[in-house]
């Protein structure tokens, strides 16, 4: 029976010591989509992603993967996923096409395919000049590409791709993010893990992690839609002045500047939130244009992993 | 079929790394030539020459001809006389001379007295090897050709069958086999495995369809080869340079290196599931190594020493390798004559193996 969801968790968690770097998490991946999964680090992003692959053994709860038991089934599973690790994992004192070499064989990819699949790789991630290359010579975004194109050489079901872009310039990772969404059209889950809010926007649905606890998950739209928070744009000349003026003010949630803007988050249960940043700004003196606007992912992100006593404030 | 592809591919991959890691290459050829001419020529364990202050008070005719007979033996060297036995005292002290020889007053009258010695040994017993050798001096018969009675001395002659000449690297070598094979393959085992773990290739390789066994067993093949060429290498060398003899089968000889790599293969494997880093893996290795070369025999004669060391000793696979090695090549023994050898190499192999394979997972925790 094959399952609508190519990743179902229940309650996973797991401990090291007295540290709980996942706790009860649930996750439903639908297959075809990009999951995103964000959060600082030290939030459980890799712990999960290994614990999904069979690398880590669960302390509490069940884990399917492809219609897999993880980690019981893990052998089963291995054929079926690519992982790309965080760290550059290849061979660095081989060549480019030795590594796709060696990984198409560690697959027992079909032999009489294995050059044309190797070429066709190189084509399409762009490494056609690197072939001959030793694979710990080449740049970051070179390294990114060589990565991937491992991970998807053996045309797995489902890609587990654990913070890829952390080591690449901006315009290797939206070329990276084409790559990513041609593979979804054809069908590839892909689960990610970022600390880039511009990544988790691109995602078909994501979820919120914070210390080890899922926080928030669903479409992007559906998460900027329910904050409870109202978002309040400032904008100032003097943007430290008005900040000094709103930091500590009652029923301000949260206060961060971007630039000369500053975005405040106040509970959805205040009534007139326009007015509340009016007076504290006018009683310091300090002249603004205030006006509401609707949440970005970032506001999401500040809204869902704040304490409960400043949410409330 | 599948499994046999992916252990092959694990060990091309493992042979084109060797091939382009060009210090690791050079130490497979490296570490066994450079041994054997260190041990070969400067371990030299059948003493001559040893320092010698005399402090002849007698000055006798009978007196002058035992020194001279003392030096012909030429085991001393006599480099110095002084006049009193405090003063060769202070010569042994500061390490100037190795033996103090002193030849009393009444030297004449004593050599006829058998109650009495006749001479007085000083020796530096800070060396054992020459605390032995200046005990088998006390043997030296004093014959004189004086109208005195001749002094009867049993003295026990040795024949040292197998190595007549008592040349020390006929019983080095064979003994070095076994020290450079454990150091060569327990080290580049381990540190190939806990190198691949630091640069975190391991995360990738156990997130594939290879197995913990073609994993392990796919990075051990080629050091295999690796032993039997060191091998051939000693085995060469010690003929060209030392005239070692080989007197058994060289077969027999590959065999018993073939289940003595497999211990030490084992091992290197056992360090790898332990240490984290390539360092610790060398610390450990030279862990193994130091006992390896002080309780296996290779220096020091197993049956001198103590109980216990002994049974530490028997625990070192090298230790069984080298009454292997000793019976083939010097004594021509025939390897099933040397069968419960063999048999330990295969129950610390298999004891070893067990330990790696209950420790290796495919998991990070």
């Amino acid at each position: 029976m094959t399952s609508h969801f190519a990743i179902e968790a229940r309650g996973l968690s797991k401990h090291f010591g007295d540290l709980k770097a996942v706790s009860g998490l649930d996750l439903d991946v639908p297959r075809g989509e990009i999951y995103g999964f964000l959060g600082p680090n030290g939030s459980g992003k890799s712990t999960t992603i290994r614990m999904l692959c069979g690398l880590l053994t669960p302390t509490e709860g069940t884990a399917t993967v492809l219609d897999t038991v993880v980690p019981g089934d893990a052998r089963r599973l291995k054929p079926k996923i690519g992982y790309m690790t965080q760290k550059f994992s290849l061979f660095g004192d081989m060549t480019v096409t030795e590594n796709l070499q060696f990984i198409a064989e560690i697959y027992s990819y079909d032999r009489s395919g294995r050059t044309a699949r190797i070429s066709e790789l190189l084509e399409k991630y762009d490494l056609i000049a690197q072939a001959r290359q030793l694979a710990g010579t080449m740049s970051g975004g070179q390294k990114q590409r060589l990565a991937l194109a491992c991970s998807v050489l053996h045309h797995p079901e489902l890609l587990l791709l654990d913070e890829p872009t952390s080591a690449v310039d901006p315009q290797s990772r939206r070329d990276f993010w084409a790559n990513l969404f041609r593979l979804a059209e054809a069908g590839t889950t892909i689960m990610v893990s970022t600390h880039y809010m511009d990544e988790a926007e691109r995602c078909h649905r994501l979820a919120i992690l914070d210390r080890g606890v899922k926080v928030a998950d669903g479409t992007p739209r559906e998460l900027q839609s329910s904050t409870g928070m109202h978002i309040i744009e400032v904008t100032a000349d003097d943007p430290y002045h008005a900040q000094e003026a709103l930091d500590h003010g009652k029923h301000i949630a949260s206060v961060t500047q971007l630039g000369v803007r500053l975005r405040v988050l106040i509970s959805e249960t205040v009534s007139d939130p326009l007015a509340v940043v009016e007076n504290l700004l006018g009683s310091h003196g300090v002249k603004a244009d205030v006006h509401q606007t609707a949440a970005s992912l970032e506001d999401v992100f500040v809204a869902v992993t704040m304490p409960p006593e400043e949410r409330a404030a | 079929m599948k499994s046999h592809s992916r252990l092959l591919a694990i060990t091309k991959k493992e042979v084109r790394q060797l091939r382009r890691d060009r210090l690791t290459f050079g130490m497979i050829v490296g570490i066994p030539v450079i041994q054997m001419l260190l041990f070969g020529f400067a371990i030299n364990m059948d003493v001559r020459n040893l320092r010698t202050a005399v402090a002849d008070q007698a000055n006798t005719h009978l007196s002058r001809e035992f020194i001279t007979k003392l030096r012909e033996t030429q085991v001393v060297d006599i480099v110095e006389y002084v006049d009193t036995p405090s003063e060769l005292n202070e010569r042994l002290r500061i390490g100037a001379v190795s033996v103090g020889v002193v030849i009393p007053a009444d030297f004449d009258r004593r050599v006829i007295d058998p109650a009495r010695p006749a001479i007085h040994l000083l020796v530096d017993g800070s060396d054992p090897t020459i605390a032995n050798i200046a005990i088998q001096l006390r043997n030296m018969p004093i014959a004189f050709d004086t109208g005195a009675r001749q002094t009867r001395v049993n003295n026990i002659e040795v024949r040292p069958n197998y190595n007549p000449e008592r040349r020390t690297p006929v019983n080095v070598i064979p003994g070095l086999m076994g020290i450079i094979l454990t150091l060569t393959m327990m080290m580049f085992t381990a540190v190939a495995i806990v190198r691949e773990r630091e640069r975190g290739n391991l995360e990738l390789l156990i997130n594939t369809p290879v197995s913990s066994a073609e994993l392990m067993i796919g990075k051990v093949i080629p050091y295999i080869v690796i032993g039997m060429i060191q091998l051939a290498l000693i085995l060469f060398v010690g003929d060209a340079l030392f005239q070692v003899p080989m007197r058994g089968s060289v077969v027999d000889l590959y065999l018993a290196s073939g289940a003595f790599i497999a211990a030490n293969l084992a091992l290197g494997l056992v360090i790898s599931t332990v240490a984290r880093t390539q360092f610790q893996a060398m610390q450990m290795t030279f862990f193994v190594l130091m006992p390896s070369i002080l309780l296996s025999g290779f220096v020091f004669p197993f049956d001198g020493m103590p109980r216990f060391a002994q049974y530490l000793g028997e625990i070192l696979p090298v230790t069984h390798f080298i009454r292997l090695t000793r019976g083939i090549m010097l004594r021509d023994a025939a390897l099933a004559e040397l069968y419960p050898e063999l048999i330990a190499l295969g129950i610390f192999t298999v004891i070893a193996m067990t330990m790696a394979a209950l420790r290796f997972t495919k998991r990070l925790d």
